[in-house]
């Protein structure tokens, strides 16, 4: 049934949006859907909208990054759920490090507020149009993204936790 | 005539506002949670929620460690049912895995959580009773947690962080000590549950005090992300072993209890009854054990489930196995899931990526206490100083799920 989803809502979306689509698989139980960054609000905005699809309630959201794919090291997935008929699908964007800005989706769905809030507190992701886009777990005073990859997960002046054998 | 001098009904533009700090260590709130609210006497105005204050990163801990490691940060996660949250973890590699577990497994798992979930659901509602000025609810009731703990003690030796149950199954069966405290529980569970409500649900000082106490809607609640007993009072049957069952609850015949007007009344009501139908599924859950092959407590999984210590002494392949595990040296597919359990407090979903290598690539976890606890604000909006505080006890905000 999942894999039929994937066709179904990945059909409607191509027709409807066709180049903002750029790849779409079936990871496990999920469709995954990668959109483009200017496509991604309008694709959110018609999933929740559009009488036939009806994803209303945004599950959860979170931030990724891939050093490695450049131009595209950050991401932001977002899970989607209709819940009358309980169908789950997930969207990614990408967008360039040096430039990490994605349109917020607070005004669709309100519970995005603190999620994009975290994301902003962990990767540094810019949520164009946030209404109080600041950190939240981390201290306000901190200046890095700590979920970055390179960011180091201990200090790195330490010299009591070296283990030659097998690394940390 | 002059109204400055001859009464005291301020005008909006003269009035002045009170900024009063609730928390971060308030003894009312129940763990550390800071509000800035603004007060017009004993009412709330507004206010912002400060969270982070035990925040422990375990998102980027759980990029360095390897996929068995990762259980003891899920206890931390909400820890009056901290076995749920292990389960889940479980569950989410082992659908990375592909892993079938046998059905004797499942439904010692569903023992464990719903347990769980009954330990987790009496300290919200003995809380919220204890908020009121009901202390004597909580003092019955209390005991009946300890009895929990006992059981857990005896399945794997600890008793508020477990982390309980391995990646492929438990870390060992049942003892006939353990079976023997889960019956002396449910024989001992029912009655105290009943003169619990006695003393609540129908008694006019405690309606008084709840009915009406920060309220919310079912579109407000869905907007806002609410899952669990706090969007079920409100009206929705949302839970996750329904909708997306695991651990075979497809199996057990229970209801989900739903409320009308999502107020501490219908929080408290929700919990109740979700005792009372937990109850019914670890009853249930007992009698299937019996008809599956005893003995049976984990998955043939030898590169995932460590072997028993004195094969790794005597017998070569385990000892391998035994490295490999220790060391997260197993292959591990590439990809991606997102597995999701019914916690004590809503949805508790866990997004993995999996690059191949020893530890995850990114780790998220959906933890509903801190989707939810966005709403607090608007729902204390306009109601008295001392409905915010039992509204936080009934929504059940827990620090530890909420910082992470």
């Amino acid at each position: 049934m999942t894999t039929s989803l994937l066709d179904t809502v990945g059909e409607k979306l191509k027709a409807k949006f066709g180049e903002g689509i750029i790849y779409s698989e079936q990871q496990y139980d999920f469709p995954v859907f990668t959109v483009g960054i200017h496509s991604i609000y309008d694709v959110l905005k018609f999933l929740k909208e559009d009488d036939e699809m009806g994803y209303t309630f945004l599950t959860t959201m979170c931030g990724l990054h891939y050093p490695n794919h450049a131009g595209k090291e950050i991401g932001v997935m977002y899970q989607l759920h209709n819940m009358q008929k309980n169908l789950r699908i997930r969207l990614k964007t990408f967008v360039s490090v040096n430039e990490p800005k994605v349109p917020t989706v607070t005004t669709l769905f309100p519970t995005a507020n603190w999620m994009e809030r975290q994301e902003y507190d962990f990767f540094g992701i810019q949520f164009i149009g946030h209404p109080n886009l600041k950190r939240i777990l981390n201290m306000d005073e901190m200046t890095a993204f700590p979920m970055r990859k390179e960011f180091p997960l201990e200090d790195g002046t330490r010299d009591d936790k070296d283990d030659k054998m097998f690394g940390r | 005539m002059s109204t400055k001098n001859n009464t005291n009904i301020a005008t909006e533009q003269e009035k002045e506002y009170t900024t009063l700090n609730l928390g971060p260590t308030h003894p009312a709130t129940h763990g550390i949670f800071q509000n800035v609210l603004k007060m017009d006497g004993e009412i709330v105005m507004d206010g912002e929620s400060t969270v982070g204050y035990i925040h422990r990163a375990f998102e980027k801990i759980a990029e360095h460690r390897p996929y068995y490691q990762i259980t003891i940060l899920t206890d931390r996660l909400n820890y009056c049912s901290s076995p749920i949250n292990n389960m889940g973890w479980h569950l989410t590699v082992e659908k990375l895995l592909k892993i079938e577990i046998p059905k004797r497994v499942q439904y010692l798992r569903v023992i464990i959580m719903e347990l769980a979930r009954i330990s987790d659901h009496i300290i919200c509602n003995s809380v919220v009773g204890v908020d009121t000025g009901a202390m004597t609810g909580f003092l019955y009731i209390f005991q009946l947690r300890e009895n929990i703990y006992d059981i857990f003690e005896e399945l794997c030796g600890a008793r508020l962080t477990t982390n309980i149950g391995r990646i492929g199954g438990l870390e060992r069966d049942f003892t006939p000590r353990a079976w023997e405290l889960i019956d002396i529980f449910i024989k001992k569970f029912e009655p105290a549950l009943k003169e619990f409500e006695n003393l609540l649900i129908r008694n006019r000082i405690f309606m008084d005090r709840v009915i009406d106490c920060g309220p919310i809607t079912a579109e407000k609640a869905l907007a806002y992300g609410f899952t669990g007993p706090n969007l079920r009072a409100a009206g929705v049957d949302y839970d996750v072993r329904v909708m997306n069952p695991y651990c075979s609850y497809e199996e057990f015949d229970f209801t989900i209890p739903v409320g009308t007007n999502g107020d501490t009344y219908d929080r408290f009501m929700v919990r109740e009854q979700e005792m009372w139908e937990s109850l019914k599924i670890v009853k249930q859950a007992i009698e299937k054990v019996k008809k599956e092959p005893a003995g049976v407590f984990h998955a043939d999984v030898p590169e995932f489930y460590l072997p028993p210590k004195e094969e790794v002494y005597n017998n070569m392949e385990a000892l391998i196995y035994h490295f490999k595990i220790v060391m997260g040296e197993s292959d591990v597919p590439v990809g991606e899931v997102y597995q999701a359990v019914e916690g004590g407090n809503g949805e508790l979903g866990f997004y993995l990526i999996s690059d191949g290598g020893r530890t995850p690539y990114r780790m998220h976890i959906r933890r509903p206490c801190f989707i939810y606890y966005q709403a607090y604000t608007d729902m204390i909006k306009g109601g008295m100083l001392s409905d915010a505080i039992l509204t936080m006890s009934s929504m059940n905000v827990i620090a530890g799920e909420l910082d992470a």
